[in-house]
């Protein structure tokens, strides 16, 4: 005799439904992110002209560097260059 | 049988679908070892009880649960390196997904109006105990033919209608719920196989 029958299967399934993509893919991404803000910012303190430049415009160094501008990587940029 | 037509979304979706070949403990490795290609599995693999657990487990809001989400991946990124066993992944992410709720809800940054001491800081066992079973059907899952995953996922998971199942698979929407019904034997089959039934149903989760 089984112990699952249609009914708790479908509820289980139905218990786990897809994340967001935009969040799946911004999770995904971290490592690409992570050293692109670590090149970004290691250049920035070598450079006070391109810190300047990129704090001018934290979106376009990002996508410069092939990193996708999301808000959170954005923040964490900022962050990154005020605690220089 | 039919091939699935292509939506744009469904080369994703089966590389999600059947990202269950390796091993968590392999999984695992190989991001270490800083492979890009086996952290984007990783994630695929285990956003969904991530997100399960901040929304159904902790109730939480679109935008705490994806403050959550990224801080949850975030960590686990940072501290791979520390799984004492690889094994262990997936209950490390949900003790991890866990204690990153709770500290939401203490933080006092949640977006919730509702009473604090009216949240479900600490959900119910049988809740997570819930989603862990689910998690289990969805390994399962990942092991039966690729239209039987997309049928049972499109329907059951992302509630998808007859017909746009149908449309989306190019199979005759009447044939839909039948095809339900055989996939959904191959499951029970095929998840009974790999598990040992619990003591009791699973918990509901609220």
């Amino acid at each position: 005799m089984s112990n699952y029958d249609h009914e708790q299967l479908s509820r289980l399934i139905g218990l786990l439904p897809p994340a967001p993509e935009s969040w799946v893919q911004a999770a995904q991404e971290l490592p690409a992110a992570r050293r692109g803000l670590d090149q970004l910012v290691a250049r920035a303190e070598a450079d006070a002209a391109f810190r300047a430049q990129v704090l001018a415009d934290l979106e376009q160094a990002l996508q410069a560097e092939g990193v996708q501008p999301q808000p959170r990587v954005v923040e964490e940029l900022r962050r990154l260059l005020a605690d220089d | 049988m039919e091939a699935p037509r292509d939506d744009g979304q469904a080369a994703a979706r089966r590389a999600e679908l059947t990202a269950n070949d390796t091993t968590d403990a392999a999984l695992v490795a190989r991001c270490r070892a800083g492979d890009d290609d086996a952290w984007r599995e990783l994630v695929e693999r285990f956003s969904r009880y991530v997100f399960a657990i901040a929304v159904q487990g902790f109730r939480l809001g679109q935008q705490d649960a994806e403050d959550v989400f990224q801080d949850v991946f975030a960590r686990v990124y940072e501290r791979l390196g520390s799984l004492r066993d690889d094994d262990a992944v997936r209950p490390w992410i949900a003790q991890l997904t866990r204690r990153v709720c709770i500290d939401r809800f203490r933080s006092g940054s949640h977006e919730s109006d509702a009473d604090l001491d009216e949240l479900p800081e600490v959900p119910a066992e049988d809740a997570l105990t819930a989603l862990e079973d689910a998690f289990d059907v969805h390994e399962a899952m990942a092991e039966l033919p690729e239209n039987c995953q997309q049928i049972l996922d499109r329907f059951f998971a992302r509630d998808e209608s007859y017909r746009t199942i149908g449309d989306t698979l190019g199979l005759p929407a009447g044939t839909i719920a039948s095809r339900i019904s055989r996939c959904l034997d191959k499951l029970r089959d095929t998840f009974e196989g790999r598990n040992t039934p619990p003591a009791t149903s699973g918990g509901q989760v609220t």
